[in-house]
């Protein structure tokens, strides 16, 4: 690990200033201290925002506000988070381990970096850590890369969970810079990677994720998260699936539906929320839908079954959603 | 002796040093003075070392050393092997010469003040190679099969055909042939690879994770050019090894040499990742199993070809199609064993080696041909059980394999099953139930052991043996004190240093046999030394006696049919206050081995569920009955069973190494990425033992457990994923993706 | 937490994959690059810079000078000697070095000492009390909750955890709850059964 100093900062204010003049933010470490040690990451300052006023879980008439430092375990185990939005909780268990959920902020988590093992391995090529450096999973081993939103320079999946969920749930992010803040929807947080896989979100340099708003509706309650994987615990997806359905009179109202495991970003699915809408909620409606979430997917070598895979994750999420009472 | 110790339940001796964090594993022997070193592994997977720019690191903060092949000593390297080295080839010569032989292999090392500043450094370090392309891939081309050399080849290991298995399969009525897939594993035990050395003029110290610690002294000793003697091995606490430990690997020899340059103790702890470079792996097999078949279902013939992977420069061999030559009644049976030599590490010994990867082959075969035959696969098992070992012609010395299946087949319940594939469900789900035969042969080495009666009554009881896991703090305990006589609480039995009594390895299930033998031995020894002291005392009641004229009972000493109290160890011993001190090596009869044929045998049976929508698999029960002979703590025994069980699922539906063809990197060298079986993964499992004397193998009747509770189980998952699903799948690990479109 | 783009460098001159096969002439097309990253590359060698820091260990406290990179779990085993907590994988994906800090189980491995200043730490070496076991030590000898015994202070630790957290209810929510610690032993059974009895000790 290189050597770094370590700033703590006692307003938000000091810690923008310090990240905008290129120090680096911690808060729960867990994916950034292991990347530091590996060498992928190498920061020459760190900013520590763990006292900073980020924390905590409200509820503001219909939306559940989520401080950027509230913990995934905190935020997973909040009475209101589960009344409101038991798809964030359902999602937040799957992910990690619960001392890694522990540890983890919900900021670090929607940041956290790609799981490809040649991205961690400084003798490999990786366009995202070592731009212009190629892509050694493209050729290489790639079971667990991405189908979807892939580039010719890079095709790692980006990994949370909660991420999944709190895109199917159009939840916006409030962020602060040093030229004030701003807000925008979770999913356009996170970049394709094109031909600068190592640009991962939109974030202006030296912003600050403040907290995350999801607003509740009928479909809150009708929601579900379904993680493939072939451990049952403490594995990455292979494929997941999160869904929320408004179902009125019988009839799919609105579905929102993101998928995880199989893009380079957490990814929603326009094309099969619209073909679910105004359908009944049963089998042949979901099979149907689900056929055109791989719409323009370019599976590698390796993870061909993810095409298979994939719609088949999104109907058995769907039906466990409808079967929601 | 009235309550018998051998055969009691009883919990660890060492359970609260491991509970309180005092039991101490290699890495935990911090040092006075200490520094630390940290490997540079090679990255390229084949080639040479061009240039290393060690002159910029050395002045880096903290680094008070940077070995390479440049700097290092050159150290004699004298011959020796052992019987856990491979008998063809020799052992990677560490820092030696520029040769990159495979990827990982070590080509630095960097010793400095703090752990942080030795990494730091060690990644800095610039290495300049010559690369050429390796071959990893068995499968590949261009791989070429070698049979290998005589040398290595044991009986167990020997290409082996009685009658005419390719004629007598060709024209069975009923036949298999198929290609069964084992992926390379690796041990991963939860401990890292660690070694502390310090040295002390010509002598040194290691306090190292090994699972034979006379070996490391002896091979440590060869490596150094020194006197065995000035080498010492400390390991009270093995972090679980599962075979990784049983060599003497490249990290003990640099950390003695680095200890050594730079005139301080050093401590070398291996990264996760390099755990998947210099330590050994269970090879990646790929085999050929044909059965013929009478339409009743008789054997008419077997073929087992098997090949596995080794290195360049050693030939690794392990008991692939062993036990396809005594595990069923077949007039008519072939095994072949080859070897691929790729630009890899060598392989070396896991858990079950070679018995656990060929009965994955051999039962799944069997799984295949009871549903050509439409007879129910313990059926077929019973059709075709041997009254004897029909490749040796001589009787097994016990063999309780059908009573194996019959209490296996109550517990389970498997005469609930319906035998058509994808005919169970629960719900949604695809209910699958499949069985296999374990099995492992009841090995037996030389083992010493030292016993020690001191005037406080303990007694003292030591061996050069270890504990990786299994209990051989406790079951050690328990026969000393059953057959001294005392309650062990007064046994103080102590294990993990090589200047104790020698023993063998602590693999392939032996260990009970062997070192349990010996501490009988010299248990038996001590007694009667103790007694002749006795009677030669003129202070003592038994003062004169004939010691025939005398008996021990629960560790007390009388004449024969006489009430009296007796007199204990301590009453004699603290007459002089000189202990009594016994020494005995035990090994068996070879004449024993020349009339029986000694396996251990056992019957697993496993129940899946699998989400036909998404492909996941999960285990849901799996129950094994096992004939071991005696039974020494049945609460220990249960855990072995149970953790072996749970590693079979790990070999079923998880395990794999996965390397990069270009350049030979094992992937997912990572903790995440190499799945093990978690605690969500665990479902309901049973052990069972049934009632076996075996008058034959060893004085305590115990055949050992270690390996046959990883064999099986595998099968028996495969077996029953077949049954849920109808899809057959010849390759392990199964994943989603195997039975996605199933 | 994040590549923050304003410190990453401007994408290089992109190579396709035929260009980079060249570039390494041949064969080994893994390693484009030397094998340092751009941000590794572009930062200096500092000298190591010491924090000073308070840290309560298992109810002592302690003030410690330590490197800012070291974690809780180096500073237990080497600086203190605690050598009970265990470094598995050193990667957050083991659970073998779990520690309670200010009450909640983390990964120690993943923990910086450097940002915990002021905290209450409890180790396995803090459990036993005037020589008597803590409930949970006591089940796990009982139940057979190990073998080896390397994973088993992660474990305890992490079952203290579950226990507090109100995830011990039953042997299914013990599974779930204690996934984070993986026993290569296999001793999954014994752990449950442990710390289910413990829990319904206490």
């Amino acid at each position: 690990m290189f050597p770094f100093v370590l700033e703590k900062p006692q307003s938000t204010e000091d810690a923008i200033a310090a990240a905008a003049s290129g120090a680096r933010y911690i808060a729960g470490g867990t994916t950034l201290v292991d990347l530091m040690r590996e060498e992928v990451e190498g920061p020459e300052r760190l900013v520590d925002i763990n006292k900073l006023p980020l924390g905590g879980i409200r509820v503001e008439g219909e939306d559940l506000v989520i401080g950027a430092l509230a913990r995934m375990a905190e935020v997973a185990a909040d009475p209101n988070v589960q009344r409101l939005q038991p798809l964030i909780a359902e999602s937040l268990i799957e992910g990690a381990s619960p001392q890694l959920r522990n540890m983890a902020s919900m900021g670090g988590n929607l940041l956290q970096r790609v799981r490809c093992p040649y991205f961690r391995m400084l003798d490999a090529g990786c366009n995202k850590r070592t731009p212009g450096s190629g892509c050694a999973a493209i050729e290489g081993l790639n079971a667990g890369h991405a189908i979807l939103g892939t580039s010719d320079h890079c095709v790692a999946t980006h990994p949370s969970d909660v991420a999944v969920a709190l895109v199917a749930l159009y939840a916006t992010m409030r962020v602060r810079g040093s030229k004030g803040e701003r807000s925008f929807p979770v999913e356009e947080l996170f970049r394709l990677p094109g031909d600068t896989p190592h640009l991962e979100h939109t974030l202006l340099p030296g912003e600050l994720i403040m907290e995350i708003r999801v607003a509740g509706g009928p479909h809150s309650h009708r929601a579900r998260y379904l993680k493939v994987r072939d451990r049952a615990s403490y594995e990455f997806a292979l494929v997941s699936a999160a869904v929320a359905l408004s179902i009125e009179g019988g009839v799919i109202r609105q579905a929102r539906l993101a998928v995880g495991g199989v893009g380079t970003r957490p990814w929603r699915l326009r094309n099969c929320e619209a073909a679910l809408a105004g359908k009944r909620p049963e089998r042949q409606a979901f099979e149907e839908a689900a056929q055109l979430a791989t719409q323009g997917a370019r599976p590698l070598h390796h993870n061909q079954f993810k095409v298979e895979l994939l719609p088949r994750t999104i109907v058995r999420a769907l039906e466990m959603a409808g079967e929601v009472a | 002796m009235s309550v018998s110790l051998i055969g009691r339940p009883m919990t660890r001796v060492d359970g609260r040093a491991k509970v309180t964090g005092a039991a101490r594993y290699a890495a935990d022997f911090n040092q006075p003075g200490q520094l630390y070193a940290v490997i540079v592994s090679a990255t390229v997977g084949l080639g040479r070392v061009t240039d290393v720019a060690a002159a910029e690191v050395e002045r880096a903060p903290g680094v008070v050393a940077v070995l390479t092949h440049r700097n290092a000593q050159k150290l004699p390297y004298l011959p020796h092997k052992a019987g856990i080295d491979p008998a063809v080839g020799e052992r990677l010569h560490v820092l030696q010469d520029d040769n990159v032989r495979f990827y990982g292999q070590p080509v630095a090392l960097v010793v400095a003040d703090t752990l942080d500043h030795a990494e730091r450094a060690a990644a800095a370090l610039r290495i300049t190679y010559e690369s050429r392309q390796p071959l990893v891939d068995p499968t590949d081309q261009r791989a070429e099969k070698i049979v290998p050399e005589a040398a290595n080849r044991t009986r167990a290991l020997a290409d082996r055909s009685r009658g005419d298995a390719d004629t007598a399969v060709a024209r069975a009525a009923v036949r298999v042939d198929e290609t069964y897939d084992m992926a390379r594993e690796n041990h991963n035990p939860m401990e890292p690879h660690a070694t502390v050395a310090a040295w002390n003029g010509d002598r040194l110290t290691l306090w190292s994770k090994s699972q034979y610690l006379v070996n490391e002294q002896a091979e440590i000793a060869a490596i150094f050019g020194l006197p065995a003697e000035n080498v010492e091995v400390i390991c009270p606490f093995i972090g679980g090894a599962f075979g990784t430990s049983l060599r003497t690997w490249p990290h003990v020899t640099l950390a003695a040499l680095a200890a050594r340059h730079v005139g301080r103790p050093v401590k070398l702890v291996l990264t996760r990742k390099q755990m998947f470079f210099t330590t050994g792996h269970r090879p990646r097999t790929r085999q050929r199993v044909a059965l013929g078949a009478t339409p009743e279902g008789r054997l008419t013939g077997i073929i087992h070809e098997g090949m596995g992977e080794t290195s360049r420069y050693e030939q690794f061999m392990e008991a692939l199609t062993n036990v396809t030559d005594y595990l069923y009644s077949c007039p008519n049976v072939r095994t072949q064993y080859r070897l691929t030599q790729l630009d890899t590490g060598t392989p070396n010994h896991m858990r079950g080696p070679g018995e656990a990867s060929g009965i994955f082959a051999l039962e799944s075969a069997m799984d295949e041909l009871s549903y050509k035959l439409g007879i129910d696969p313990i059926e077929l098992r019973r059709r075709n059980e041997p009254q004897m070992d029909e490749a040796e012609n001589k009787p097994f010395s016990s063999r309780s394999l059908m009573q194996c299946y019959e209490l296996g087949s109550e517990r389970f319940g498997w005469a609930r099953r319906t035998p058509e594939p994808r005919s169970m469900r629960d719900g949604r789900l695809l209910i699958g139930m499949g069985a296999a035969t374990a099995t492992y042969p009841a090995f037996h080495a030389p083992a010493s052991a030292r016993v020690r009666l001191l005037a406080d009554g303990i007694a003292e009881v030591e061996a050069a043996a270890s504990d990786m896991g299994p209990g051989t703090y406790t079951s050690m305990t328990q026969v000393a004190a059953e057959f001294l006589g005392l309650p062990p609480e007064q046994v103080r039995f102590r294990l993990g240093r090589s200047d104790y009594p020698q023993t063998p390895s602590h693999g392939g299930s032996w260990t009970m046999a062997s070192v349990g033998s010996a501490i009988r031995a010299a248990c038996v020894e001590a007694q009667a030394q103790a007694a002749r002291r006795a009677v030669a005392d003129a202070n003592l009641p038994v003062f004169g006696a004939s010691v025939n004229d005398l008996e021990w009972s629960e560790g007390r000493l009388r004449r024969r049919g006489e009430a009296a109290t007796g007199l204990s160890y301590q009453d004699i011993v603290a007459r002089t206050g000189v202990p009594v001190e016994a020494e005995r090596s035990a090994e068996r009869a070879s004449e024993v081995a020349e009339r029986y044929s000694m396996h251990s045998f056992g019957a697993v049976f496993a129940e899946v569920a699998i989400d036909p929508d998404v492909g996941t698999i999960r285990v849901r029960r799996i129950v094994g009955a096992y004939g071991i002979g005696r039974v020494v703590n049945p609460l220990l025994a249960r855990s072995q069973c149970t953790g072996g069980m749970i590693g079979g699922i790990g070999m079923a539906l998880m395990e794999r190494t996965v390397l990069d063809p270009r350049d030979g990197r094992p992937v997912n060298a990572h903790m995440a990425d190499y799945l093990m079986p978690v605690n969500l993964d665990i479902p309901k499992l049973e052990a069972f033992f049934v009632d076996e004397v075996d008058p034959h193998v060893n004085p305590l009747g115990v055949k050992g457990l270690g390996e046959i509770a990883l064999v099986g189980t595998a099968p028996a998952i495969a077996n029953a994923v077949f049954h849920a699903t109808g899809r057959r799948v010849r390759a392990l690990p199964i994943h989603i993706e195997d039975v996605l479109t199933a | 937490m994040t590549e923050n783009p304003s410190e990453s460098h401007p994408p290089g001159p992109i190579m396709s994959r035929r260009e980079t096969l060249q570039a390494t002439a041949g064969a080994v097309a893994l390693a484009a690059l030397p094998p340092l990253s751009a941000t590794a590359t572009s930062a200096p060698a500092l000298d190591t810079n010491t924090v000073t820091l308070t840290m309560t260990v298992n109810g002592r406290a302690q003030t410690l000078s330590v490197d800012p990179r070291q974690s809780i779990l180096d500073v237990l085993r080497e600086t203190l000697n605690l050598t009970g907590t265990k470094k598995g994988c050193n990667q957050g994906a083991c659970g073998a070095c779990t520690v309670l800090v200010d009450g909640r189980r983390i990964v120690s491995c993943l923990t910086l000492a450097s940002m915990h200043d002021g905290a209450q730490i409890e180790t396995i070496e803090g459990l036993e009390k005037d020589g008597v076991l803590h409930p949970l030590q006591e089940a796990f000898v009982e139940h057979e909750g190990l073998q080896c015994g390397f994973c088993t202070p992660g474990q305890i630790m992490s079952g203290l955890g579950c226990i507090a957290e109100g995830h011990a209810g039953s042997p299914e929510e013990i599974q779930f709850w204690m996934s984070g610690n993986i026993c290569r032993c296999g001793a999954y059974p014994g752990i449950v059964a442990a710390v289910a009895d413990a829990a319904g000790r206490t």
